[in-house]
């Protein structure tokens, strides 16, 4: 039986050539996807290659006219009524050329216009589905894969696909038509002067593919050094003071220039092979050129053709030069499309890892009784020990329930299986009896606020930030979320208030400020159970007093979950999990635990009463 | 209806939500400039000329490039005109004409490589060393620029600008080359015929009109779509950055609506860039082909009557052909210089910003046995005029002590550590190190001899035991596990995947803040400097880390110097000298047990119970310099 992919399949060392070794279709078959994304707009493929297919014909028109032209203005022809006859021919060339100019052009603007209008149209379509599949998967795929990567996929390898209709298969078409009528006519006409007008084509077309395909190679090369360059700029500005405290400027220097004259060599290597190739092929065209005019030129001395007949050849092979050229250009767009359309397409068919079940129904609060039933956890793909094992607690309505533990003891885990950001490796966690794993992911998460511990700050105002999980919000409840987090004093002291731009680009806030932000975002939402995930560590311990006693009314009406590291985050619930090493060792009040004298007592110790402690100085002294 | 419905309903109806908005957009700075700026030139020149040789080679090749392109389709009238006289049984003028081209496609061969390859080998040098020089330019700059800048500004100067620069050396070639393409087919035709030289050049400056009007709608076109890509790029970038806080918020179908209206603006705006850049295409094929047919009536006709030879005509339909493409390509050029030259600017004022702290000339290394005294004397120094951060501060560090610097934020704390290490300069008073002024000292000297270790543990891309090593490249692998052993950051290391060669990722994201912090440590101790500025970081950590932090420090004073901005009450309590800070002003200083006993500012703060100096509410701060007043 074939194992779905699920998305947290990739690996850690190198997530995006994972996902490109997985992939599942030939070279051809993700070219033929793309054809398949390109067909979604049958019309305009058409116009695109109607359009290219007249507009060629056009072009390979030329020759013959002009030559026609050359023909009519011979003066030995020349005499009398012959002349009025041959001045009227010229007219009649001239308008039909002029008419063949006009036709060629609006022609070539469609094809141009159509072709780029489809690769442009199959890009919108990839960014949303790229853009739908990337906020749906889950946190373990997030977890593993860089989103440095993921933002690349969605620029540069859109742009390759986007590119391969235009570069590359409606320039097949192009360079098709071009060719072979082209050489047809050639040879036709005269089979001798027609091979040798053709033959720089085999030499041209294979050297641009080569020289193409290894030009990409050292582009990607290159792309790689350039990054590592820039990442060495960046740091040493970012961590600028760093640099100055150790005096380190020269070894800075020093990584600076090894960067540099490494992507340097690769760059001196790129511009080589490309001239190579330019002037080679140039030469080649012109080495052909001067073979027909010496051998058509005997052929018209002996009669044999007209001086019009060669000019025709001489223009063709004018026309047929940027074609053959751009051969290369067309094996590249092959390439490039199939290993980005590869990334993209297997990206795109990964099978979410968290969805709602088959015939899933709306989870329905009533009790609002959360409860954890031996519940144990392991991370997806990882085949190491349980994360948690034996987890099981209840929590009923108005209950807040405390959860504290040394770092990496799975605390957090634990608040993450709520929402379901991960599944459960085994047992059950029910809401009002409902198996959270049988409900619709949209209402369990609705019932379901975690604050997080560094929760994403959004460039926007204040006030977008505090609604994002309800946009609709009404301003009275924002404002209202904001006093209970203790930020509206804050936010209204500000110069532009609720409207200030926080973020990337904006004021920039504290981190007590920015989980009083998260706070108040949570409780937009009203949720049924609320988890606090280490969120209140950069808050001082005043100001999360005060923030508990505006809530007490809130939190009365529902289960509240509270993971910290700080005691007094927690000592006033009704009931505290000490969790280490994935398992719940101690349970019961603040002051059962204290009472019986074990773990949290000894982490009380530590932290609440400093002074009796034997500070490690002291102990040396 | 419920808030839930309501917005279900609304989705629905395609509206969107008064509150909500997907990623954020800055537009670009402005990109064009002048086309052309003497200072800006002379500038640049400079950086150019080194290559100066190897820039004639290249002119003189693209000239010989042109003229010989320019000199084919003569040859070939020559040959059609007198090698090719039907019944004419000499080949002779044929054999040598065709030789000729010959000659002249080998000459052709040549210039075209030399060329491209020496143009792009000088651009890649100039533009390596432009780079160089403003990287180099930004290791000595104040403090003061680099805190207010940006790090993505400044990159955007190292890469995009000097990008742009590439692009104008390169095709600043091309357009010599374009230009006497240009000059040259008018001259030839017109000696040609210049009759029929003139009608058939007609149509170019209807071309060059046309081009005029075109050319700035079609470019505030490309421009927007240009920004479009980037904004909606920006929110693809956002929606995977906060993939967590959208998800746990729920927020995906709203900002799919929103992403949708981004991604079709794009969408739109690049058809309509499509459209500008298209349109050109007719225009230039139909006056291509009013050139083709006035040589074909004009010419054909003087031909008929002998006036014109048939060579003639053709070599004329042939130059046709190609003297649109110097057109197009120097009015493209044109904006390609504005750019470079806005580029230009940026670069200069990169390399412009003043240098506030040198080394003075005649400036002596600090000698190894210095003592590791620190001296603050009569100290006064702020950022701004007239806002002073000290104020005549002066204290003294003996060799071997440790002094915790305490005191509310703004309290000048962070400033007395920059000016050890003299990131600034005083503006009265001085600061001295082993009983020299630090401005009497080389900046490398005094690197050497004092430690920092900075509130945010800052790490390398790299291996930890690089990031350890860090410049002290000499430092064996000994010497830095020795030193992990001893701020005890050993044993995390060694349960990393691949021990002390596990790769830090970006800014140390698989790391956690304690354990960057134990590293900096390591780091500092590698260092092994007489004396070590700490700045204790104030970001929770969880009591057990804090404890390993709080032996590693001990560690890392024993036999230092020591002057730490402190923030957890352990660290002040360990101190053997405790100065307070306020207002940039000493207002307390001794131990702890002496401060506790005055019952001053300190004993206040120290009473109110925080764990933590930070933790102290603002608003609390008044109330204990009242009671310290009392």
């Amino acid at each position: 039986m074939n194992t779905p992919r699920v998305d947290s399949a990739p690996t850690r060392n190198n997530p995006i050539d994972h996902l490109a070794a997985a992939q599942k279709h030939s070279s051809l078959g993700t070219i033929y996807r793309i054809i398949l994304l390109n067909l979604r707009h049958p019309w305009k493929v058409t116009a695109a290659i109607v359009a290219t297919l007249i507009a060629s014909g056009f072009q390979l028109a030329m020759p013959r006219l002009l030559g026609a032209a050359v023909d009519q203005a011979q003066p030995l022809v020349g005499g009398g009524a012959g002349a009025q006859a041959a001045l009227s021919a010229l007219w009649t060339t001239a308008l039909i050329i002029l008419g063949v100019q006009i036709l060629r052009g609006l022609f070539t603007l469609a094809q141009n216009y159509y072709s780029e209008a489809v690769g442009h149209h199959a890009a919108y379509e990839l960014r949303l589905a790229c853009y739908e599949k990337l906020q749906h998967l889950s946190f373990s795929f997030h977890d593993r894969v860089h989103s440095g990567d993921l933002i690349m996929l969605g620029i540069i390898d859109i742009d390759g696909v986007r590119m391969f209709f235009a570069t590359g298969l409606v320039r097949f078409v192009l360079l098709g038509t071009l060719i072979g009528i082209g050489a047809y006519l050639l040879i036709s006409t005269d089979l001798l002067l027609g091979l040798l007008s053709l033959s720089f084509v085999p030499y041209v077309a294979w050297a641009s593919s080569v020289t193409q395909l290894s030009l990409r190679k050292t582009w990607l090369d290159l792309q790689d050094r350039m990054s590592h360059l820039s990442r060495v700029m960046e740091e040493n500005l970012g961590g600028t003071r760093v640099v100055r405290a150790f005096s380190a400027s020269q070894h800075e220097l020093d990584k600076f220039d090894r960067s540099s004259q490494h992507a340097l060599g690769l760059a001196h290597e790129r511009v080589k092979t490309r001239v190579t190739n330019t002037a080679a092929m140039n030469f080649s065209f012109f080495v052909s050129m001067g073979l027909v005019l010496w051998f058509g030129g005997h052929k018209v001395m002996a009669g044999e053709i007209t001086v019009g007949t060669l000019t025709a050849f001489l223009t063709f092979m004018t026309i047929l030069q940027m074609p053959v050229r751009q051969l290369g250009l067309l094996v590249n767009s092959f390439a490039r499309a199939a290993t980005c359309g590869s990334r993209l397409f297997n990206l795109l068919d990964l099978e979410l890892a968290i969805k709602d079940a088959p015939g899933a129904k709306d989870l329905t609060v009533t009790e609002g009784t959360l409860k954890f039933d031996n519940v144990a956890f392991r991370y997806p793909g990882a085949n190491d020990n349980l994360v948690l094992s034996g987890i099981s607690f209840t929590a009923r309505r108005g209950e807040t329930i405390g959860i504290v533990g040394p770092p990496g003891s799975g605390k957090s885990t634990l608040a993450h299986l709520i929402p379901r950001f991960y599944d459960v490796s085994g047992g059950t966690i029910t809401i009002d009896g409902q198996d959270i794993s049988k409900v619709t992911l949209k209402s369990l998460r609705k019932a379901v606020s975690v604050v997080a511990q560094d929760q994403f700050l959004f460039t926007t105002t204040i006030e977008n930030n505090i609604a994002y999980g309800n946009p609709w919000a009404k301003e009275q409840r924002i404002e209202r979320a904001a006093e209970y987090a203790q930020l509206h004093n804050y936010i209204a002291g500000l110069p532009a208030g609720y409207h200030t731009i926080v973020g990337e680009r904006g004021v920039s806030l504290s981190g007590g400020q920015r989980q009083r932000m998260s706070i108040a975002r949570s409780l937009v939402l009203r949720p049924d159970i609320l988890v606090f995930d280490d969120s209140t560590a950069a808050i001082d311990a005043g100001t999360e007093q005060r923030i508990r006693s505006a809530m007490k009314k809130f939190s009365a009406e529902r289960v509240t979950l509270i993971i910290a590291h700080r005691l007094s985050s927690l000592m006033h619930a009704d009931q505290i999990l000490f969790v280490e090493g994935g398992e719940i060792v101690e349970r019961g009040t603040h002051e059962e635990l204290l009472a019986k004298g074990g773990r949290y007592r000894a982490l009380y110790d530590l932290q609440v009463r400093p002074s009796d402690d034997s500070t490690p100085t002291e102990a040396a002294q | 209806m419920t808030d839930a419905a309501l917005e279900e309903d609304e989705v629905h109806k395609g509206k969107r939500p008064p509150r909500a908005v997907v990623g954020s957009h800055r537009p670009d700075e402005e990109v064009f400039g002048k086309a052309y700026d003497p200072k800006i030139v002379r500038r640049i020149w400079a950086f150019v000329s080194p290559y100066r040789g190897q820039v004639a080679i290249s002119v003189t090749a693209v000239l010989v490039f042109t003229l010989s392109q320019l000199a084919i389709p003569l040859i070939i009238r020559f040959a059609i005109d007198h090698g090719m006289k039907v019944d004419g049984l000499d080949s002779s003028v044929l054999a040598w004409t065709v030789g000729l081209f010959a000659a002249v496609i080998l000459i052709n061969y040549a210039a075209n490589y030399v060329q491209e390859l020496v143009i792009g080998r000088v651009a890649e040098h100039v533009l390596f060393n432009m780079r160089r020089a403003m990287f180099a330019h930004l290791q000595k700059v104040s403090l003061n620029f680099m805190d207010k800048t940006e790090v993505g500004r400044l990159m955007s100067r190292l890469q995009g600008d000097v990008n742009s620069m590439q692009e104008f050396l390169e095709t600043s070639i091309t357009s010599v080359g374009d230009i006497v393409l240009l000059f040259g087919i008018v001259v030839v035709l017109c000696t040609l015929d210049w009759k029929l030289g003139l009608l058939t050049m007609a149509t170019m400056p209807i071309l060059f009109i046309v081009r005029i009007f075109w050319l700035p709608p079609a470019k505030r076109a490309f421009m927007y779509a240009h920004e479009t890509n980037s904004i909606a790029n920006g929110a693809l970038a956002e929606g995977i950055n906060g993939v967590r806080t959208v998800q746990s918020l729920d927020r995906q179908r709203v900002n799919f609506q929103l992403y949708d209206d981004k991604a079709f603006e794009n969408l739109r705006s690049h058809l309509v860039a499509a459209r500008y850049s298209q349109v050109m295409v007719p225009i230039v094929d139909t006056l291509t082909g009013i050139s083709m047919a006035t040589v074909v009536v004009v010419g054909g006709q003087m031909a008929l009557n002998g006036h014109l030879d048939v060579g003639v005509m053709v070599a004329f339909l042939f130059y046709i052909q190609r003297f649109f493409d110097p057109i197009r390509s120097l009015t493209m050029q044109y904006s390609v210089m504005q750019r470079a030259m806005a580029s230009g600017q940026r670069i200069t004022e990169v390399l412009d910003v003043p240098l506030d702290v040198t080394d003075k000339p005649g400036a002596v290394d600090l000698p190894r046995d210095m003592d590791g005294s620190v001296e603050f004397q009569n100290v006064t120094f702020g950022y701004r005029k007239d806002q002073p951060v000290l104020k005549n501060v002066s204290f003294k560090v003996n060799p071997g002590e440790t002094v915790a610097l305490v005191g509310p934020t703004g309290s000048g704390k962070t400033s007395s550590m920059a000016l050890v290490h003299r990131f600034y300069d005083v503006w009265e008073g001085s600061v001295q190190v082993g009983g020299k002024d630090v401005r009497d000292v080389t900046q490398d000297s005094l690197g050497r001899e004092v430690a920092m270790v900075l509130q945010e543990p800052f790490l390398f891309t790299g291996t930890i035991i690089e990031n350890i090593r860090y410049h002290k490249l000499e430092a064996t692998e000994d010497q830095v596990i020795r030193a992990a052993k001893a701020v005890g950051a050993h044993d995390f290391i060694m349960k990393l995947p691949e021990g002390y060669k596990t790769k830090v990722e970006q800014r140390g994201g698989n790391l956690s803040l304690g354990q960057r912090q134990l590293i900096s440590f390591a780091r500092a101790l590698v260092a092994d400097a007489k004396i070590l500025v700490l700045d204790e970081a104030t970001a929770n950590i969880d009591s057990y880390t804090e404890m390993l932090i709080q032996q590693a420090l001990h560690v890392l004073l024993q036999g230092r110097t020591g002057l730490v901005i402190a923030h957890r009450l352990a660290t002040i309590r360990n101190a053997d000298r405790i100065i307070v800070l306020q207002n940039g002003e000493i207002i307390e200083q001794g131990n702890h047990d002496h401060l506790m006993q005055k019952r001053g500012f300190y004993a206040r703060l120290y009473n109110m119970n925080y764990a933590s100096f930070d933790d102290i509410p603002d608003e609390a701060i008044p109330a204990a310099q009242i009671g310290a007043a009392t």
